[in-house]
């Protein structure tokens, strides 16, 4: 854990405060007059996502957090924690539904993603920018109607649903861009 | 992707093109109202000894000029009387939308003056410079239309504080408090959208400025701000030698400390400050003027070039 002083924080710096990891969201240099240096901060929890303002001076020191990216694959949830498994040591990890947050939604077993852990705690999960998953349910489309844009509600095999058009049928399987949460395009298995 | 550097510079033309106007206005100025305009050394083995301003070092025991103060004063006391300087300075470890540890400072000196004759020609060369740039539709800064012609806002640094902080500093307040303070909830509010004279400093924050006469605990000192932005510094000079050895002695012992350099006091000037009489100095960041002048968002846009 390397250790910063006021003067070497940047935005994108991520920082331990009070056993927190914190990442700078913005940042401004400051000088009152005759004054010392000054140095603004907006801070982001890692964990909570919650952000605070903090102004530091020259003097103060910050431990960096610990933070490392770790390639793990997905094997299951109890109904409370999910299971993933290290790709590279094969050790097993339980991660929380709240550290796991929104990714639950396009998670399926057996994908490989990408997960932030802190003091070697797993605190986020980044998935691929596509996954494909089943559509498990829809309501039949109409054969033909491609140009025309209109979708429908379909339900995937995470349980999550989306919005896919109109001639996507029950049983087939769709590529869908996880930063926006959008189908993208049928796909043949 | 790397952005191709002449696509970023083209991109500034416009603020340059105001910066080269705003530089001639000055000079415009300054020669209407009488000055000499003087050049000063950048080299400098004697900084002015100021605790939070750090000086970049030279080779061989030179340092580069955090301001052309000293030496300008060393002219008044040779019987110069009204000079101006449009200059380099150079300050370590200042870095942000409104700081390069490289700028541009205006500075000038009245003798026979006192700080609100500055607060004068500030108020002059502001509108002067602002109605011969600003275009028809005003003046717009992060949104605001600036107000150039209206009546000045006036604050004591003690009413300032007392009405946007909440708290009285009196003489002598405690410093981080007060820069803390100064920086997040005073500055901020002043100078919207006519510029603000904030004026007559706590005692212990006098810098190089004399004690006011009427008031012992506060110093004959302004800053001038706009839209928020700290644009000028200003005060009736002190100019008692052992007053002024003792104040540099104590930041010398200071800067020694947090530094880690003995810096060396500036004889020269503080020998010249016995045939110093009543004068007043200012220095302007001319950088932050062109910025409100022309509607930047950052310090890089007006100097083309960022710091290295």
């Amino acid at each position: 854990m390397a250790v910063l002083t006021a003067g070497e924080l940047r935005k994108g710096s991520k920082l331990e405060i009070d056993g927190d990891p914190y990442l700078i969201v913005d940042f401004e240099f400051s000088k009152p007059g005759k004054g010392q240096s000054l140095y603004r901060c907006r801070l982001k929890n890692m964990i909570t996502g919650t952000q605070l303002d903090r102004t530091y001076r020259s003097g103060d020191k910050f431990n960096t957090a610990d933070l490392e990216e770790q390639q793990m694959q997905y094997l299951y949830s109890d109904g409370e924690n999910y299971h993933l498994m290290n790709t590279s040591s094969f050790e097993q990890i339980e991660m929380s539904a709240d550290a796991v947050g929104d990714a639950s939604s396009f998670l399926s077993e057996n994908l490989v993603v990408s997960v932030l852990l802190f003091d070697g705690k797993p605190i986020g999960l980044t998935l691929p920018n596509f996954v494909e998953l089943k559509i498990v349910a829809s309501a039949p489309g109409i054969k033909g109607d491609t140009a025309s844009g209109a979708t429908k509600t379909a339900t995937l095999e995470t349980g999550h649903v989306i919005q896919v058009p109109l001639f996507v049928e029950e049983g087939e399987t769709v590529r869908i861009d996880t930063r926006t949460g959008q189908y993208v395009e049928r796909v043949k298995v | 992707m790397e952005t191709d550097e002449r696509v970023v510079l083209r991109s500034r033309r416009r603020f340059l093109e105001i910066r080269c106007r705003v530089l001639r206005l000055i000079r415009a100025f300054f020669e209407s109202e009488g000055f000499l305009e003087v050049q000063t050394p950048l080299l400098t083995a004697a900084p002015a000894p100021e605790v939070h301003i750090r000086p970049l070092r030279a080779e061989s025991g030179l340092f580069l000029s955090t301001s052309p103060e000293l030496h300008m004063k060393r002219l008044l006391a040779a019987g110069f009387e009204k000079i101006f300087q449009i200059t380099r300075s150079f300050r370590g470890g200042e870095r942000g939308k409104l700081h390069h540890p490289e700028f541009t400072i205006l500075e000038w000196y009245r003798s026979g003056a006192s700080y609100k004759d500055l607060q004068q020609d500030c108020k002059n060369l502001t509108r002067f410079t602002c109605r011969a740039v600003a275009p028809e539709a005003g003046l717009y800064f992060r949104g605001l239309r600036l107000d150039f012609e209206g009546r000045w806002e006036h604050f004591s640094v003690r009413e300032a504080f007392r009405r946007y902080a909440g708290w009285d500093p009196g003489p002598d307040p405690d410093q981080d408090r007060f820069d803390l303070d100064m920086v997040e909830k005073v500055e901020p509010s002043l100078g919207f959208p006519v510029p603000c004279i904030l004026e007559d400093y706590p005692k212990s924050q006098a810098a190089l400025a004399r004690i006011k006469q009427e008031d012992p605990e506060a110093a004959e000192r302004f800053e001038l701000f706009w839209a928020g932005i700290e644009l000028a510094n200003g005060f009736s000079e002190l100019t008692d030698p052992l007053e002024q050895r003792a104040r540099f002695q104590s930041a010398i012992a200071k800067k020694k400390e947090m530094e880690g350099i003995g810096y060396p006091l500036p004889d020269a000037f503080l020998k010249s400050l016995e045939h110093l009489g009543p004068c007043a100095g200012i220095a302007l960041g001319v950088d932050r003027f062109v910025m409100l002048l022309s509607g930047a968002e950052t310090i890089d846009d007006v100097v083309a070039f960022e710091p290295e």
